[in-house]
C-alpha cells in the first residue's frame, strides 16, 4: 500500500470530544472516588481515622483494609489493594475516599488520617546489593540466565576488547489519559468501563478476584488514550472501583491523579547494565557478556528483560546473558513500551559504538560484519531480517559516508555535532484471537472482535485488513472493538495486537465470503455470520525466529556553554513484514522514536532514599520531549515480504520505534564532544563534566 | 481542594479592601500557579479575590523615557509589546523563555512575580517543607536538589525563584508598584524578593492585602540588552541557569553593564560584583571570565547542582561576550 491510507474512522469523534473514555461514563447516581496513597515506605497501618473525612460535606463512604470487600488471591498481588494492613511501599494504597462530586473525595482523601507502625526501608538499588539474586525468568518468560560457549576464555583472548557499564533511572509511561474506571453492580452484573489495553484480560482478572463468572461481567475500553504498557494488564483502578460501587450500592468513578501513577501503575525498573564484547581486530565478535543488575518490588517480581537483545542481534559464539534481581521497597516495576529491548538495546548499541572506536571500523560497516542469519541463541533461522538492508538505506538516506568518524570534529559557532547510528529490533509476538463478522443482505459488512484501539489506529488498520479479506471497499465496512461483549481477543500489547487481531479478522472474514460464495453469492434476510479462532493456527514453538529490525540515525548538536543537547535529525528504516496503513505505521514509528529521544535525553526518576518515592512524578518535573525537541523525525521502511507470519505478513510497529533511539543519541553526543556518557538521561551537568 | 469564597473585584481599591478583611484570603491573577498549588493542598485561601479583571492592563509610556507595566499585562502581551521588544530585548527574550503559549497568554506581569518555587518539596504536602509548613524541615538539603540553589540560601530552605522576567527585570532596575490599605509605595524590584533566611515562607517583602499594580521600568540601560536560559528541553523547563545582561561598550572598554541570574537563587540574582569588576575594564573573554567567577566565588552549591556554577559562568561569559560582539555574536543560538 503506497498510499498513506484512510484516515483513523473515530478521528472526527476524538476532534470534536464526542469519543467517550472511560471517566466520561456517567450513569445515574455516580459517586466519585480519590485514593489515600501510604505516607511510609514501609511498615504497617495501626489506625485509620475515618471521622474527619466522614464528616466532609458529600461524603459518601470510606473503604479501608477493615470494611473493603474481601478479594479472592491472584497472581498479581499489586491488585490485592485494602485487604491487610501492610506498606510494601510509599504510595501504596491504604484507603479510598467515596463522595458525591470528585472535589468533595479529594477534600475527603485529605482528611482520612492514617497511623502508622513505620519499618526500616531499603530504596536504593546498589551492584552490590547482598540480596541481588538470579531469577529463573525474566519478563516475557526468558531464561533469567544464560551461557553459550567459553565466554570467559574467547573474552580474554579478544584482540578487542570493550568493557562499559551503563545506567538507567526508573521511567514512567505517563499516557495523556490516565488510568480510569466507571463502574457499576446491576442485579449482580458488574459493568467497568476502564482505560485498559485489553479489556478481556480485565475481566477474567475482575471474575478471580471477585470470585464471579466473568459471563456476568462487562469491560469496555471503546477509547483509550495512550498506554505504553501501564494499561496492559489489570491495575489497581479498576479493582478499586469495583469495590468501591459494591461497597456504596452507586455507580463509582476513580480517575488515578497523576502525581500517584508512578507508584501503582508500573514503571521501566533501574538498570544497571555491564556489556563486554571481545572482537577480531576486524570487529566481529567472538564474546558478548550483557549482565543486568534491576530492582522488583516486594509484592511482585517483575525482571526487565534488558539482556534479551544481546540474544538475538549479532554474530557472538560466546555469550553470557544474565538478570539478576534485588526485592526493595519500591512500587512494583512492571511493561513500558519494549520492555527488555528498549534499555537492553541502549546498552548493547552503545557498547558496539564503543567497539567500533575501539577497532576503528565504520559503526554501520561494523553491524554489517555482526550480522547473522539464525538467532544465535536459539539457533533458529529469522524468518526473514533485514538489517543489513535498513542500515544501508538508512545510511544513504542520512548522509553517513560523509561523515569523519573523529569526535569533536564538527563545530558551528558555539554548537558541538555529531552524528550516531544504532540498530533496532523488536521479535514478533502473536497470540491466538477470536473475531465475527457479519454481512447483511444489502452487503453492508460489521467487523466484531475486542480489540482496544489505545491511539495506535487499530480501529482503522482492521477495517483494512477486513476489506482486503473481504474484496470490499473500506466504506462498506463497520468494526466493533473494545468491549467483552464481542468476541474476545488478546490485548494491545508486545506489538501483538494488529498481527493478532489481523490473523483472526481476516480468518472470519474469509470463512464469511466462503459462506456467501456457498450460497451462490447470495445472502440471506438476516444476513450471515462467521465466527473465526486462531488458537489452532498460531504456532506455540515455531521452527524459525521472527523479529523486526531497524537502524536509527541521530544528528545532535551539544552547545560548549551549557551542555544542552538537542536532536536535530532522526532517522529511522525500518523492516518490519508488511506495512498495513502507511498513516498509522509512520505515526507509530515516530512515536517510539519521540520517546526514545525522551528516554535519552529527558526522562528518568530519582527513587528518594528517605522518602521511598519516586521524586518527579508530574509532567512539569517528569520531562517528556515537547516539539521543540523534537525537530526533524523521519520513518522509513524497506518492503518486506514474509509469508511465515501471518496471512497479511505483518509484524509489529508499536515498540521497534523506541529500541535503539537513545543508543543512536548518546552515540551521536559522544561523536559531537568526545564525551562517553553512559548513564541516561544526558543531562547537561553530564556533558560539561 | 477546599471550598473557598470567591468575589471578583470591582475595582483596586475594593479588592484591597476585601483581602484586608480576609485573613485568609489571597488574590487570583491568571491563575496559572496558584491553582495547582490549590489542587495540590499547598495553598488553600478561604477566599480568592479575582483581580483579572481590573484595568491594569496598559504598557504606557513614563515621562522618563521609561515603562509603567499592569500588573494584568498578560505575559505574551508584554513579550510582543513594540517598545519592549524595541528597547528592553531581555525582557521580551526571558517572557518567551518561560513556560508555554498557553500559560503565557493567561499568566499576568504580577503573578509572574509572585509565583512560588517548583521544589517538589514544596509541592507535596505529605513531605516537610520550611517555606510551606515552617519549622518543619528542609529535606531537599539532603535529598532532590539539582535544580535548586547555589547561591543565596540557608539551613532553612535552599528553593530558587522560578521566573526568568523577573531575572531580566532585576538586569533592568525595574521597580514594583504596590498599593496596600496603607497607600501606595514603590519596592526596587532587586528588593522585592527576598532570600530565605530563616524565614523562607516569606518569598517577598509584599505585606497583607498589598497588591501588585504595576511595574516600572526605567529608560533603557545603553547599548544592547539579551537574556540566555540554558534548560534541560528545548521549550516549557525552568531554568538550570539563566543570565540577562546589558552591557555598553565603548572602545574596548566596558562603560556599562547590568547582569542577573536566574535559576540560582531564591530571586533573581543581581551579580554586583561582577558588575563592578567589569565597569571600566576591557571588554575582554578575560574580562567577561574574571567577573562571573567574583560573583559565583560566592556560591555553595549543593551535593548534586555543583554544575550550575560552571553554567552560570559560561552562560554569563556567552551573553557578555555576544552583545560586546560587533555582529550580536552567538547569544541566541540555537
Amino acid at each position: 500500500m503506497s498510499t498513506p491510507g484512510p484516515v483513523r474512522l473515530e478521528g472526527r469523534e476524538k476532534v470534536t470530544g464526542t469519543a467517550r473514555y472511560a471517566a466520561e461514563h456517567t450513569p445515574p447516581g455516580t459517586a466519585y472516588a480519590w485514593p489515600v496513597p501510604a505516607a511510609v515506605p514501609r511498615g504497617r497501618v495501626v489506625a485509620i481515622d475515618t471521622g474527619a473525612a466522614l464528616a466532609e460535606p458529600g461524603a459518601v463512604a470510606v473503604l479501608t483494609h477493615e470494611n473493603a470487600p474481601r478479594l479472592k488471591d491472584t497472581d498479581d498481588a499489586t491488585l490485592l489493594v485494602l485487604q491487610n494492613d501492610r506498606v510494601p511501599h510509599r504510595g501504596w494504597y491504604v484507603a479510598l475516599a467515596v463522595a458525591d462530586t470528585p472535589e468533595a473525595a479529594r477534600a475527603m482523601a485529605a482528611a482520612v488520617r492514617v497511623s502508622y507502625a513505620p519499618e526500616e526501608h531499603d530504596v536504593v538499588l546498589a551492584p552490590g546489593h547482598p540480596r541481588l539474586y538470579v531469577p529463573e525468568t525474566a519478563n516475557a518468560g526468558v531464561p533469567g540466565s544464560r551461557e553459550r560457549g567459553d565466554f570467559d576464555g574467547a573474552y580474554a583472548s579478544a584482540p578487542v576488547r570493550v568493557d562499559a557499564t551503563y545506567t538507567t533511572r526508573a521511567l514512567h509511561n505517563h499516557p495523556m489519559e490516565p488510568h480510569a474506571t466507571t463502574a457499576r453492580w446491576e442485579d449482580g452484573r458488574l459493568v467497568a468501563y476502564d482505560s485498559c489495553q485489553g479489556a478481556n484480560a480485565v475481566q477474567e482478572t475482575l471474575a478471580g478476584l471477585f470470585g464471579m463468572d466473568k459471563e456476568r461481567i462487562t469491560v469496555v475500553a471503546e477509547h483509550v488514550g495512550g498506554g505504553f504498557g501501564c494499561k496492559g494488564t489489570p491495575r489497581p483502578q479498576v479493582v478499586l472501583a469495583a469495590m468501591a460501587a459494591r461497597h456504596t450500592g452507586r455507580p463509582v468513578r476513580l480517575v488515578l491523579p497523576r502525581a500517584q501513577l508512578a507508584a501503582v501503575v508500573g514503571h521501566r525498573a533501574p538498570l544497571v547494565q555491564r556489556l563486554r564484547l571481545g572482537a577480531g581486530e576486524d570487529g566481529v565478535i567472538s564474546a558478548l557478556a550483557h549482565e543486568v543488575t534491576t530492582h522488583t518490588s516486594t509484592v511482585r517480581e517483575f525482571v526487565e528483560q534488558a539482556a534479551v537483545p544481546s540474544r538475538a542481534m549479532y554474530v557472538s559464539p560466546n555469550s553470557r546473558t544474565t538478570h539478576r534481581v534485588v526485592a526493595l521497597d519500591v512500587p512494583s516495576p512492571s511493561w513500558m513500551r519494549a520492555p527488555g529491548e528498549a534499555p537492553g538495546m541502549y546498552a548493547l548499541e552503545c557498547a558496539m559504538d564503543e567497539l567500533a572506536c575501539a577497532s576503528g571500523v565504520d559503526p554501520v560497516e561494523l553491524r554489517v560484519r555482526n550480522d547473522t542469519a539464525a538467532e544465535p541463541d536459539s539457533g533458529k533461522p529469522y524468518s526473514s531480517r533485514h538489517l543489513v538492508e535498513c542500515l544501508r538505506e538508512g545510511a544513504r538516506r542520512f548522509g553517513w559516508d560523509a561523515r569523519d568518524p573523529r569526535p569533536r570534529s564538527r563545530a558551528e559557532g558555539p554548537l558541538l555535532v555529531g552524528t550516531g547510528v544504532a540498530s533496532s529490533y523488536y521479535p514478533v509476538y502473536l497470540m491466538p484471537s477470536s473475531a465475527e463478522a457479519h454481512v447483511t443482505e444489502t452487503g453492508r459488512y460489521r467487523v466484531r472482535i475486542n480489540a482496544t484501539d489505545i491511539g495506535t489506529g487499530a480501529r482503522t488498520v482492521l477495517a483494512q485488513v477486513a476489506a482486503d479479506a473481504l474484496g470490499v471497499a473500506l466504506d462498506r465496512i463497520a468494526v466493533e472493538i473494545g468491549s467483552t461483549a464481542l468476541p474476545a481477543a488478546p490485548l494491545a500489547g508486545g506489538s501483538a495486537g494488529t498481527g493478532s487481531w489481523g490473523w483472526a479478522v481476516h480468518k472470519a472474514c474469509r470463512a464469511l465470503n466462503g459462506m456467501v460464495d456457498a450460497r451462490g453469492g447470495t445472502v440471506p434476510p438476516g444476513g450471515l455470520t462467521a465466527g473465526a479462532d486462531t488458537a489452532g493456527d498460531v504456532p506455540s514453538d515455531p521452527p524459525d525466529a521472527k523479529a523486526a529490525f531497524g537502524a536509527q540515525f541521530a544528528e545532535v548538536t551539544v552547545d560548549r556553554d551549557t551542555g544542552e543537547v538537542r536532536v536535530r535529525r532522526l532517522l529511522g528504516v525500518f523492516a518490519a513484514g508488511r506495512i498495513l496503513s502507511a498513516r498509522t505505521a509512520r505515526s507509530q514509528l515516530i512515536g517510539g522514536m519521540t520517546m526514545g529521544v525522551g528516554m535519552a535525553l529527558l526522562e528518568g526518576s530519582t527513587m528518594d532514599p528517605r522518602f521511598g518515592d519516586f521524586a518527579e512524578r508530574d509532567l512539569a518535573s517528569y520531562h517528556v520531549p515537547t516539539h521543540a525537541d523534537v525537530r526533524g523525525v523521519e520513518a522509513h521502511w524497506i518492503d518486506e515480504t514474509d509469508l511465515l507470519l501471518n496471512p497479511m505478513g505483518s509484524k509489529g510497529i508499536g515498540e521497534i520505534g523506541i529500541v535503539g533511539t537513545a543508543a543512536a543519541v548518546a552515540n551521536a553526543v559522544h561523536h559531537a564532544t568526545g564525551v562517553r556518557v553512559r548513564d541516561l538521561p544526558i543531562l547537561p551537568e553530564k556533558v560539561l563534566g | 481542594m477546599r471550598a473557598f469564597a470567591y468575589t471578583r473585584a470591582g475595582d483596586v481599591d475594593e479588592a484591597i479592601a476585601a483581602l484586608a478583611a480576609s485573613p485568609g484570603g489571597m488574590f487570583l491573577g491568571g491563575g496559572t500557579n496558584l491553582v495547582d498549588l490549590m489542587k495540590l493542598g499547598v495553598a488553600s485561601p478561604g477566599l480568592l479575590v479575582d483581580i483579572g479583571r481590573l484595568p491594569l492592563t496598559e504598557v504606557r509610556e513614563t515621562p522618563d523615557g521609561g515603562l509603567r507595566i499592569g500588573a494584568n499585562v498578560r505575559n505574551s502581551d508584554l513579550a510582543a509589546h513594540p517598545a519592549v521588544r524595541a528597547r528592553y530585548p531581555a525582557l521580551s527574550q526571558a517572557v518567551l523563555a518561560g513556560a508555554s503559549g498557553q500559560i503565557r497568554n493567561t499568566a499576568t506581569t504580577g503573578g509572574n512575580l509572585l509565583q512560588r518555587t517548583r521544589c517538589l518539596y514544596f509541592q507535596d504536602v505529605a513531605k516537610p517543607c520550611n517555606k510551606r509548613e515552617p519549622g518543619s524541615g528542609c529535606p531537599a538539603r539532603e535529598g532532590v536538589h539539582r535544580d535548586l540553589a547555589v547561591l543565596g540560601h540557608s539551613a532553612a530552605c535552599v528553593a530558587t525563584h522560578p521566573s526568568d522576567m523577573a531575572v531580566a527585570l532585576a538586569a533592568l532596575d525595574a521597580v514594583v508598584h504596590l498599593r496596600g490599605p496603607g497607600g501606595e509605595r514603590t519596592v526596587p524590584l532587586c528588593g522585592f524578593h527576598r532570600l530565605p533566611g530563616d524565614e523562607p515562607h516569606r518569598d517577598t517583602v509584599i505585606e497583607r492585602a498589598e497588591l501588585v499594580v504595576a511595574v516600572g521600568l526605567p529608560a533603557p540601560p545603553a547599548g544592547r540588552s539579551a537574556y540566555r536560559k540554558a534548560r534541560d528541553r528545548a521549550s516549557y523547563a525552568f531554568a538550570l541557569a539563566s543570565v540577562a545582561a546589558a552591557l555598553d561598550v565603548r572602545e574596548g572598554a566596558v562603560t556599562d553593564v547590568r547582569l542577573a541570574f536566574g535559576g540560582l537563587a531564591h530571586k533573581p540574582w543581581r551579580a554586583r560584583v561582577a558588575e563592578e569588576a567589569l565597569r571600566g575594564a576591557p571588554a575582554t573573554e578575560e574580562s567577561f571570565v574574571r567577573a562571573a567567577e567574583a560573583e559565583l566565588a560566592a556560591a555553595e552549591p549543593l551535593r548534586d547542582n555543583a554544575f550550575k556554577v560552571s553554567l552560570a559562568r559560561n552562560l554569563a561569559v556567552r551573553v557578555l561576550r555576544d552583545l560586546a560582539a560587533p555582529d550580536g555574536g552567538e547569544a541566541s543560538a540555537p
